[in-house]
This record gives structure tokens, sequence and C-alpha cells, in this order.
């Protein structure tokens, strides 16, 4: 009983996570944070 | 000039990413020679340093630990001072690490050969070295999470997750499968036993190829694929559910190891179960890489790092689609002590986690040395296409002596129940392929030499141009005070 229930919070908590992830309300951030890696090439390369 | 505050730590970098080549060239050479004892049996002359069983020990620690961990080291330290926008924590701290790794490397060296083993496979090294390991991981991680906390941007980049889980979780896997008894300075004995002892040791060694193999080169993907494509990840959004799906399902994996074993048969198909379900988030992750090319796929055609990067991705994606399968208990029984598992290994080893090194290195070791690229871009490619062909031969001829011995073993005579075939009679099947392999192994190694002059000639050109590169400052709307 107890395990069953632990694994279906789980995984409604994880259902609920990616609904959460994919509002549009988060897309500027997220777009913003994909950019990081790619910020510092021209300084970096002479 | 800018000061040593406002510059980035790249001479750690620097440091690891030189140590990546030579581990490389002698795990891979140790590899080699062990592989040629397998279908020369008398190259060991007789010396007991020369032994296989001495050796293989040696070749696992160099590739995994000593060419991979510096692999792993010179990428996280430079990513995280990249996507921090700030310097590494302490430059001290930052040289104790990496001189305190390379002892723990040489001592591994010195003592496996000698014979000293705690004959836990991924975790031989004695307690001494065990707790040397201890303290320069908790150096490392001070280091890396320390950075992290004295960033200048609010984001904590994808890659740097990665990072993080692949720290903490080796600190506890090392800890718990190391728990042990000492019996002088050179033995030791573990506080498991039997069946308990077992699962620990492949609770470890599975995990030691989820989180040291895979999560952390994971980061390395989050950073290298994008920033070599030119375009960012394919979507940040998968890459978030990418991590939290792998990081919850991969502990569970470990008892695929034990099939039909004395481990109970409920944590057997635990293990299977958790192994099917992991194929998801990887091929998640390894989608999101290879998706990141979309409307730059022409740039294979002219950059071969590049190509190490995504063809590594590719590897990946095999392995972690032929993992499962053999977990599959049905499957298991064939696979199981064959050469399949070394040739699923290796497509994982050097298909997967050193062509991304590999191409990680030759990405990041002209910007820490000022330089706009590599000595030799025509380098890259032969050394790309040794290492790609020396792969396939190797994965290949694995392949077939693994379902050779595999159906050899099992095939009984329906009349009499008794095998079919002596052992020798198996081993005398396989015997060629260990040429082959042997074969495969030597391109391998060859490819790591065009790199390790490729980068000597990187340095020489660089000698001029080592000035500190001075931190970029970060964007205002992503800014931390």
């Amino acid at each position: 009983m107890v395990p069953g229930l632990i694994t279906a919070i789980l995984l409604l908590l994880f259902v609920g996570s990616c609904i959460w992830l994919w509002r549009p309300d988060n897309k500027p951030a997220l777009d913003a944070a994909a950019q990081m890696p790619l910020e510092d090439d021209k300084e970096e390369t002479p | 000039m800018v000061g040593i505050e406002g510059s980035y730590n790249d001479k750690v970098v620097r440091q690891f990413a030189v140590m990546t080549v030579v581990w490389g060239v002698v795990g891979m050479l140790v590899g080699v020679i062990i592989a040629a004892q397998l279908y020369w049996p008398g190259l060991d002359f007789d010396v007991p340093w020369l032994s296989y069983g001495r050796l293989r020990p040696l070749h696992t620690n160099a590739v995994i630990f000593a060419f991979g961990g510096s692999a792993l080291f010179a990428t996280s330290l430079y990513t995280v001072q990249r996507t921090c926008h700030v310097r590494l924590l302490s430059d001290k701290l930052a040289s104790f690490v990496f001189w305190g790794w390379q002892l723990v490397i040489v001592a591994a060296a010195i003592t496996l050969p000698m014979g000293l083993t705690q004959g836990k496979e991924y975790a031989e090294l004695e307690w001494p070295i065990d707790i040397l390991i201890t303290i320069v991981w908790v150096a490392y991680a001070v280091l890396f999470f320390g950075t992290i906390a004295k960033r200048k941007v609010k984001h904590i980049y994808v890659a740097n997750w990665f990072y993080g889980a692949y720290i903490i979780t080796i600190a506890l896997l090392h800890v718990v499968n190391n728990l042990a008894m000492p019996a002088g300075w050179f033995k030791s004995y573990s506080v498991y036993s039997g069946a308990v002892d077992a699962m620990v040791q492949w609770w470890y060694g599975h995990n030691a190829v989820g989180f040291f193999l895979t999560t952390a080169f994971l980061g390395m993907m989050y950073y290298f694929v994008p920033k070599q494509a030119g375009r960012p990840i394919y979507s940040y959004r998968l890459s978030i559910v990418h991590f939290w799906a792998l990081i919850a399902v991969y502990m569970w994996a470990g008892p695929h190891h034990l099939q039909y074993t004395a481990l109970p048969d409920w944590a057997q198909s635990l293990g299977m179960v958790f192994s099917l379900v992991l194929l998801a988030p990887s091929w998640g992750g390894a989608i999101n890489g290879i998706l990141t090319l979309s409307g730059v796929w022409y740039k294979l055609r002219t950059d071969p790092i590049l190509k190490f990067l995504v063809v590594s991705l590719s590897f990946y994606m095999m392995s972690t689609f032929e993992g499962p399968m053999m977990s599959i208990k049905t499957v298991n029984s064939l696979s199981h002590y064959t050469d399949w598992g070394i040739g699923h290994v290796h497509s994982g080893a050097i298909g997967w986690v050193a062509m991304i090194s590999i191409g990680s290195i030759y990405a990041m070791l002209p910007r820490v040395l000022g330089l706009s690229k590599m000595y030799s871009t025509r380098l890259i490619d032969t050394h790309f296409w040794l290492h790609t062909v020396g792969v396939v031969v190797y994965i290949a001829s694995m392949w077939i002596a693994g379902v050779t011995q595999g159906l050899m073993w099992r095939a009984t005579d329906p009349e009499t129940g008794t095998l079919v075939y002596s052992f020798v009679e198996a081993l005398n099947a396989t015997k060629p392929y260990y040429l082959f392999r042997l074969g495969g192994g030597l391109i391998v190694l060859s490819g790591m030499f065009v790199m390790g002059w490729n980068v000597f000639k990187t340095f020489r050109l660089a000698e001029a141009s080592t000035a500190p590169l001075a931190v970029m400052p970060p964007d205002a709307a992503d800014a931390r005070a």
C-alpha cells in the first residue's frame, strides 16, 4: 500500500514537473539559459 | 592586463587536458598489451607484474579514472567558470586537486601490477589510496560547488547540474563500497560479505558507469555540442527532464550485473526493469544532443571535432539500447560472462566516453591557449577516422566472439542432456576474433598518438600567447549581485 502510494506520488510529481516546465511563461528564461555556452565565444577566440 | 580575480584559472584546465592525452595513450597501450596477451598468452614472459590478472585492472583504472577522470576534471572546471562568469573558488585548491589526482593514478600504477588489490572490479585500490581519493574528491567538490556559489549569474547551466550530480554520487558510491577493515598497509577486508557484498559492489559498479561514465560526460555534451555547433541545445526543457529522469532511475539498475546469481530474484527483476526504463532518458538526452545540429548539419563536412561529438552520441545511443536489452534475463542468460559484455563496454567506453572526451578536448584546448584552432584540423580528421574504424572493428569482433561463446556454452545434447562443447572448443572458436580485437585496439591507439602529436604542436604554437583570459561579464538580465 505505502510503496504503491509513494510510486503514485512520485509519478504525479514527475508529470506535474513536466507540465510546469512546458508552461509558455517559462520559455524566455529557458531560451536565455540555453544561450549560456555561446555567450563567451567572441571573448575567447582571438 | 586583467587581474587574477578578473580572469579564468585555465592553468588547471590545461594541466588536466594534457594528462587526458597522456593517460589516454598509457591506458589504451596497456589495453593493447593485454589484448595481445589473450591471443599470445606467452607475452607475460612469466613475470608476475606483467600477468593479465594484474594488468587488466591497471588498464581499466587508467582509462576510466586517469584518462576519463582527467577529461572530466578539465572540462568541468572549464565549463563551471565560463557558465558562472567567475574564476574558480581557489587556485591552491585547484592545484591540490590536480596533483592529488595524479598521485592517486601513480599509486594505482605502482600497486596494481604488484598485485595489491581489494578484488572489487573498478574498486581495486587498497584502503590508503581510497582515503587519498576521498580527500581529493572532497577538495574537488568544494572547488566546483564553491565556484557555483560565487557565480555572477542567477541560473546554473544544465551542464553543471550533470557535473554536480556526478561529483556527489561518486563520493557516495566510493565511500560506501570501499568500507573495509585494514589488515596492514596493503591489505583490507570488506565490511560486507556474501550476496550483500556482491550487491553493494554492483550498486557501485553500475553507478560508476551511470554517474562517472555517463552523467558527467553528458555534462560535457551539454556544453561542448552547442558550443561547437554554434547553436543552443535543441530543447533546454528536455535537458531538465533528462537530468531528473536519469538520476532518479540509474541508481536502481545495478542488480542486472547479478542475474542468475545468489541475489534474491526480486532484486534481479528490479534491476532488469529499471534498466529497461533507462532507455527513455538515455535516448531522450542523446536525441537532444544530436538535434542540436538541426540547421547546421553541413558543418559535419568540414568540422572533425563536431564529427567526434556526434558520432560519440551515436555510440551512446547504441550502447544504451544494447545495455537494457542485455539486462533482460533471457538475453542475459546468453550474453553474460561472454565477450559480448566486453564489446558492449567498449562501445560505451571508446565509442561514447572517449569520443566525447577527445572532441571536447580538441574544442577546448585552443581556447585555453589563446588560439583559434588546433595545430592541424586535418590530423583531427585523421584521428577521427582511425578512432571510428578501430572502435567498429573492436566491438564487431567482440560481438561475434561473445554470441559464439554463449551459443556454444549453452548447447546441450537433447538425448543425453550433456554439454555439446568443451570450454576449450569454444575458446578455439573465438580465438581469431581476439586478433581482430587487437587490431581494432591498435588502430584506436594509433589515433591517440596522432592526438598527442597535434596537442604537442598546438602547445608549441601557443607558447607566445598564454595571457589569462578575462572573465566574461554576465548578461544584465541574468546577473546576480
